[in-house]
């Protein structure tokens, strides 16, 4: 079935996206690693949430419901770090 | 096929029942969401505040077991998501085989945690309990944050693995109703809770 | 005489009366046993559980109030000792905030009233929402415990690395009784939003909604994004305290201020769970005192929203002195100043609309520009307390004190004790005396302003709060402060006499004795279990006031469909 076919892919890309960011661990990325990782991470929560969770068939609202708590987050990391990154800032 | 589901007084129709149902997990996915990214905050400040003694004490994490147990809950994420399509077209019995690999494939993965952090008590770097090689300071917090974090995942695996043992026993008739209202938020759960083990596993294993 | 004007009469007879029909048809008579209410999965027999928790837990809040108020008297600290004293304000903050005012008009008006003003038969979650109010007992009793433990000393900020390693209180008891009523908030969140989506009736679109379903939607909003990062934090303080983490120790390489940033992004949006229903309390008061339709419905809506959403951006204004970056101060500051146009708004907007009103002067309207005026008060020092210059200054003083309680209490309280008056008809089918409730509204908001009026002039002279040792020139200030507190209880106490007096000497009420618009005015007062007897179909806007007032019309108007128009 084409729903199992999907699912079957969703899982293969996981499993190398998961590869991708052990080895990414491993090579010489310097400051940019965390970079590289975290897009790596939210590429496979982006598989996981699309094809898994069904958001790809959920309505506008259904999605708007999952994405907020990530939205939120972005807020509480944004204004937190505002002030973690600044504090040492010649005043 | 007689009616698995009851339309309760205050809804029109089955199928905004069913909306409902979803709408409201997903709500509740988001509180999750805030729930665990209140500890990434805390993993990133402490990065931030302390970013080489961060590194040194990631970089001694068994990331050969994360990594084997990022892969065990990917693959109970495919098999769940499997569980679901089967519940819709039907296949009652074919989705109580799929619910028993993907508890199994749970239990795995806490199996695995456990031989990690006994691991980690011989190696010495478990706070209060066998602090004999814990770097002070930085250190000390890099591993305190690590048990609180996985410890409350470990927790939230659990009860994913309840949610979907239910849907075995005791309602089993869930897994008869081809819209797959409770199958469908059991499996949401679980996914969520894969997503937050997604992010963990850089975040403590490969922060070098 | 229409039966708009009608409530002007005195409304109690001299005899008890007995139950009506409507009454013995009512929710209240779906089974009279203790088992039937606490078993109960309709939203308005919950609601009636909440109304009576939460007043338990404001009269025990009230009386750390009192003991606060009567240790003020004098300078010298000779009621209380310095760790009673302590446990006395901390107690008042933990139960006022997390037991009184955040559940308050949400949970007892929120959820009698949404399923009624949608048309719905009730909440979209019935059983979730008894399991709120059971998970908001068991938080209670744990505060209970917290209290007969010996006390916390804190402050309700639990601010380490006081609360996590040095304070000898019962520090542990309170922080579970908090993250247990945290899991309340968010269910009924959860409930709200989707009861809000799913369960509207036919015609009840979004532009026809009471403004008291969009401040609850807004509520809920936040209750959903903000508390789940108070419970981590929760958890995170306990664990330290118990386990000595060390995470917010700086002796261990901790941040004390990576708790602030967490705890204060939960409690500066949780200010906006106080006060975002009683605006729209305020705007059902508003809109009924005037028999007129809202002004500018849309930006009181909207304003609602963005409130909310902006209230996330801001909580750093709680940090200004702690060690905060002094550019992430600033940004903080811009954010604040903006989060204060939506809530000006909604004053105008309130004030345009009573602007050649057909206005009658009853208690609800009395409460309801109580609300006006004190929140304005409260509003505006607010505005000063974001200026970073003003902050700097009268930050942990008295001002912060008074600038708070005229939000909270002048405003909150005083839009819960509206709504009271307001669908006290409705949720138990009698009629009080209106002559009671407007002396009880002025004893109110006097006694308030006397009570915190002078709290601005002591904070601008430098009193610092949770202090209860002060210089003796502060003397007369802080004794008119108590002798008004005390003229706030009685405010307080009178409707708890004559409401209860009212269920057995009321006259009854008739489904709309306001002549109000609303849905829950279509339905009998008390209403039955399931709200409505055929589902309600709207065609008409909220508000929907014929324009020239009472005078034109010789039924009350609401906003359903009639037969046959």
């Amino acid at each position: 079935m084409k729903a199992v076919r999907t699912i079957l892919v969703a899982w293969i890309a996981l499993l190398a996206l998961l590869a991708l960011t052990i080895a990414a661990s491993f090579a010489p990325l310097g400051p940019a690693l965390p970079f590289i990782s975290y897009a790596i991470a939210i590429a496979k929560t982006a598989i996981v949430v699309w094809i898994f969770m069904e958001l790809r068939v959920r309505d506008g609202m259904q999605r708007i419901a999952l994405a907020t708590g990530f939205a939120w987050l972005a807020i509480l990391f944004i204004l937190l770090f505002a002030d973690e990154l600044t504090r040492a800032w010649p005043r | 096929m007689t009616e698995v589901r009851r339309l309760q007084p205050q809804f029109p129709t089955l199928e905004r029942q069913r909306d409902a149902d979803h709408f409201g997990m997903l709500i509740f996915l988001s509180t999750e969401v805030l729930i665990f990214g209140g500890l990434f905050v805390a993993l990133f400040v402490l990065r931030a505040q302390h970013s080489a003694e961060y590194a040194k004490s990631s970089m001694e994490m068994h990331y050969w077991l994360g990594g084997i147990n990022t892969a065990v809950l990917l693959t109970s994420s495919a098999i769940v998501a499997l569980m679901v399509e089967a519940v819709k077209s039907g296949s009652a019995r074919l989705a109580k085989w799929l619910l028993l690999a993907a508890i199994a494939l749970g239990l795995a993965f806490v199996a695995i945690k456990f031989t990690e952090y006994a691991l980690e008590y011989r190696d010495g770097v478990v706070p209060l309990l066998s602090p004999a090689h814990l770097r002070p300071g930085a250190g000390t917090l890099f591993m305190d944050l690590y048990f609180v974090a996985t410890g409350l995942h470990a927790l939230h695996v659990f009860g994913g693995m309840t949610l979907l043992a239910c849907l075995i026993w005791p309602f089993g008739r869930a897994r008869r109703d081809t819209s797959a209202v409770f199958a469908g938020n059991a499996a949401l759960y679980w996914h969520l809770v894969d997503v937050i083990w997604i992010f963990l596993y850089p975040t403590l294993y490969l922060a070098r | 005489m229409t039966e708009a004007l009608s409530h002007m009469n005195p409304r109690v007879s001299q005899e008890a009366i007995p139950d009506t029909a409507e009454e013995r048809r009512s929710y209240l008579a779906e089974g009279h046993s203790l088992k039937s209410w606490l078993t109960t999965t309709d939203h308005k027999r919950i609601a009636i559980l909440y109304l009576l928790s939460i007043t338990f837990f404001f009269a025990c809040g009230g009386v750390a109030a009192a003991l606060i108020r009567l240790d003020l008297l004098t300078p010298a600290p000779d009621l209380m000792t310095n760790d009673g004293y302590n446990r006395a304000f901390s107690l008042h903050g933990i139960i006022m905030v997390w037991f009184f005012l955040i559940p308050s008009i949400p949970t007892t008006f929120g959820n009698f009233l949404l399923p009624l003003m949608i048309g719905a038969k009730d909440l979209a979650f019935p059983r979730l929402n008894l399991a709120s109010w059971y998970i908001f007992v068991f938080g209670g009793l744990a505060t209970l415990a917290t209290v007969v433990l010996g006390g916390v000393d804190t402050g309700w900020t639990f601010y380490t690395p006081f609360s996590s390693t040095y304070s000898n209180g019962a520090v542990f008891m309170a922080i579970v009784a908090v993250f247990i009523s945290g899991f309340s908030s968010i269910l009924t969140g959860i409930n709200f939003i989707v009861t809000v989506h799913k369960l509207r009736c036919p015609g009840m679109t979004w532009g026809r909604l009471p403004l008291f379903v969009w401040s609850h939607y807004a509520t809920a909003i936040i209750f959903v994004l903000a508390t789940p990062v108070l419970t981590i934090t929760l958890v995170l303080v306990a664990l330290e305290r118990v386990v000595g983490i060390g995470i917010f120790d700086p002796h261990l390489g901790g941040d004390p201020l990576l708790f602030q940033h967490l705890f204060w992004f939960y409690s500066h949006p949780a200010v906006y769970i106080m006060v975002l229903p009683a605006m729209g309390v305020v705007s059902e008061l508003i809109t009924n005192a005037a028999h007129k339709q809202i002004f500018g419905y849309w930006f009181v809506a909207g304003s609602a929203i963005a409130i909310a959403v902006i209230g996330f951006m801001v909580w750093g204004h709680h940090m200004f002195v702690s060690g905060q970056s002094p550019y992430a101060s600033a940004i903080f500051s811009f954010l604040s100043i903006v989060v204060a146009v939506p809530s000006a708004i909604k004053v105008y907007n309130w004030t345009a609309t009573l602007h050649k009103g057909d206005i009658v002067i009853d208690g609800p309207l009395l409460y309801a520009l109580g609300f006006i005026g004190l929140f304005t008060v409260g509003g505006l020092t607010g505005l000063m307390l974001t200026m970073l210059p003003i902050d700097v200054h009268v930050t942990d003083t008295y001002f912060v004190v008074a600038h708070f309680h005229f939000i909270m209490v002048g405003g909150s309280v005083s839009a819960f004790f509206g709504a009271l008056h307001f669908w006290w008809p409705k949720i138990t089918g009698r009629l009080y005396n209106d002559k009671w409730a407007r002396i009880s509204a002025l004893l109110i908001f006097f006694g308030f302003v006397m009570t915190f009026g002078p709290q601005f002039l002591l904070g601008y002279e430098g009193m610092p709060r949770r202090y209860h040792v002060y210089p003796a020139v502060f003397q007369p200030l802080n004794v008119m402060s108590s002798v008004g507190a005390s003229v706030l209880a009685v405010g307080y106490l009178f409707p708890l006499l004559y409401l209860m007096w009212s269920l057995r000497y009321g006259k009854p009420a008739g489904p709309n004795p306001w002549g109000a618009t609303g849905l829950e005015w279509t339905t009998p007062s008390p209403p039955p279990k399931h709200n409505f007897e055929t589902v309600p179909v709207v065609d008409k806007q909220a508000y929907c006031y014929p324009v020239g007032g009472r005078g034109e019309q010789s039924r009350p108007r609401t906003q359903q469909a009639e037969a046959g128009e």
